[in-house]
């Protein structure tokens, strides 16, 4: 199943609205004042998780794309990406502005001080090189061996995400631990991957062939 | 048949704040209509009738602006309700508030156990309208009603030797929420900060019986300290000779102390707690020591290093 160039610009124009759907649901709840006593934090704290879904999201599309074999999933990885760096960035807006009112020592002091505050970051630092190199002339120029590796950064992104919305947490941590395991998960089949390309690799192709061993075999070490 | 006019109705009982603050730019309009000069004379009297009895109102409350009783009651941090805040507003069928009674026992000459009825009786009920300052760096502006806890340790009587105050939430396994904390819930409170006269056992809010997600039938409140100290649902008053380990204690030693005094200059390890969001506010406010009731209360910390004694 590969839909045609012009199904596959139907179906990104519909992946988009949807991502934004939940920037409109805020949007929406502020003017109606239906997000609860405390507007602010519940801004602040949506933005986050969708960052975090986001990010979990785009670490799906590998996976989904070789257990569908639908590769033409992979086109839409870029601005599922993308998305998840948008509402980090207006994650951090909500923390800069609504938070601290623009004290950029206060800042300052907080990013060092406190470490799920550096954790969330040095996560959104992170992205940014992600984001800015996310188009074809960016691959071209970077070479993809090289634009792949940078990108391998959301491996750490999304676990350093995990983390700073744990330490944020009082004490019920329940939702964390949900989204760090759909992390391992997603990062462990990566893993798994790996090694099972290595087993392969190793059996055959690239190794020269195991020499044929004649007569006895001695023992040179004794366990 | 006796048709009693109330005295004088607390403004906080009838009106939502929306309704209030039109109200008040209407009164600023009436006042050139010559209109107002017939208000003065409601605000002459002290009492108030209420669902709850007759209410007086107290000098030890604020005059700030009081936070939306909605607010007040949508947004509550009681885990045994669930622990986003928007749980318990939605679980109050968890928790029966009647019958209810109240043990104090412990370190006492006249252990006893109060029906909620006996305690409404044990005072004249007072407004007292408090600031709230939550240990995650939120605030609000509340009007209890209840009576001083002092009032009910002095009925018990209690012993040379007791020299803490604990008290016990209700638990309830098969309805309530399992885990996050050692239930039941427990707080503690210094003899003498519980005698303090701002200590108090609140049983209502708004002038209404107090809503289950704030802590029904009776609770604590403790205004110079994090909102957690303030025990909700409150079966057993203990005192002590040792000091009692608290449920947050238990649960986080290094971030949660047995005094847990509202303090800006002491930080939760992982937040400051030097501004606050006062809800329904835009803009962040500054944490003032002991919650702004520092004139009342730091006698009972003179000497006492307050960063260690968190």
């Amino acid at each position: 199943m590969t839909p045609g160039k012009t199904s596959l610009i139907a179906i990104k124009a519909a992946l988009f609205l949807l991502c934004l759907t939940p920037a409109f649901l805020l949007w929406r709840g502020l003017e109606m004042d239906s997000l609860g006593a405390n507007p602010i934090e519940a801004l602040t704290r949506s933005t986050g998780e969708w960052t975090l879904r986001f990010l979990l999201i785009t670490l799906m599309v590998t996976p989904l794309r070789k257990f569908t074999g639908w590769h033409w999933i992979l086109r839409l990885r870029r601005m599922l990406g993308l998305f998840a760096f948008a509402y980090a960035t207006a994650h951090l807006t909500t923390y800069v502005w609504l938070d601290q009112f623009f004290d950029w020592e206060a800042i300052a002091r907080d990013i060092l001080k406190r470490p799920f505050i550096t954790i969330g970051f040095v996560a959104l630092v992170l992205m940014a090189p992600l984001a800015a190199t996310s188009s074809n002339f960016a691959i071209r120029r970077l070479g993809g061996r090289r634009w792949q590796a940078l990108h391998r950064a959301i491996y750490p992104i999304v676990l350093l995400g995990c983390v700073h919305f744990w330490w944020l947490i009082k004490k019920d941590v329940t939702w964390p631990l949900i989204y760090t395991l759909i992390a391992i998960a997603l990062l462990g089949l990566r893993a798994w991957w790996r090694e099972q390309e290595r087993r392969k690799q190793l059996a055959g192709g690239y190794l020269p062939q195991q020499p044929q061993y004649q007569g006895k075999v001695i023992k040179i070490f004794a366990r | 048949m006796l048709l009693r006019r109330p005295d004088d109705i607390l403004p906080s009982e009838i009106t939502p704040p929306g309704v209030y603050e039109d109200r008040r730019r209407f009164i600023a309009m009436a006042g050139s209509l010559a209109l107002a000069g017939a208000l003065p004379a409601s605000k002459a009297r002290a009492t108030t009738s209420s669902p709850l009895g007759p209410i007086v109102k107290s000098p030890l409350s604020t005059v700030e602006s009081q936070t939306a009783y909605k607010a007040i009651t949508t947004y509550n941090n009681f885990y045994e309700l669930g622990t986003d805040k928007g749980d318990p507003a939605l679980n109050t069928h968890r928790l029966k508030p009647t019958p209810w009674t109240v043990r104090v026992e412990g370190l006492v000459n006249k252990p006893r156990t109060f029906g909620i009825d006996e305690i409404l009786k044990l005072a004249p009920l007072e407004e007292r309208i408090y600031r709230m300052r939550c240990v995650e760096g939120w605030s609000m502006v509340i009007p209890w009603v209840g009576i001083p806890l002092a009032t009910l340790l002095k009925l018990a009587d209690p012993q040379g030797s007791a020299r803490f105050v604990e008290f016990i939430s209700h638990y309830d396994k098969a309805t309530m929420t399992r885990g996050v904390l050692d239930w039941p819930y427990n707080e503690a409170l210094r003899l003498d900060e519980a005698r303090h006269p701002l200590t108090l056992l609140a049983v209502g809010l708004y002038g209404e019986v107090l809503p289950i997600q704030n802590g029904a039938p009776v609770r604590l409140v403790v205004p110079w300290k994090y909102g957690f100290k303030s025990g909700k649902s409150i079966v057993a008053i203990r005192l002590t000779e040792k000091q009692p380990v608290t449920a947050w204690m238990k649960a986080g030693p290094s971030e949660y102390g047995f005094y847990s005094n509202v303090n800006p200059e002491v930080d939760h390890p992982r937040w400051s707690q030097a501004t606050e969001r006062r809800i329904g506010e835009f803009s962040k406010r500054k944490t003032l020591m002991f919650n702004g009731y520092a004139d009342q209360v730091a006698s009972l910390y003179t000497g006492m290093d307050l960063r260690r004694n968190f």
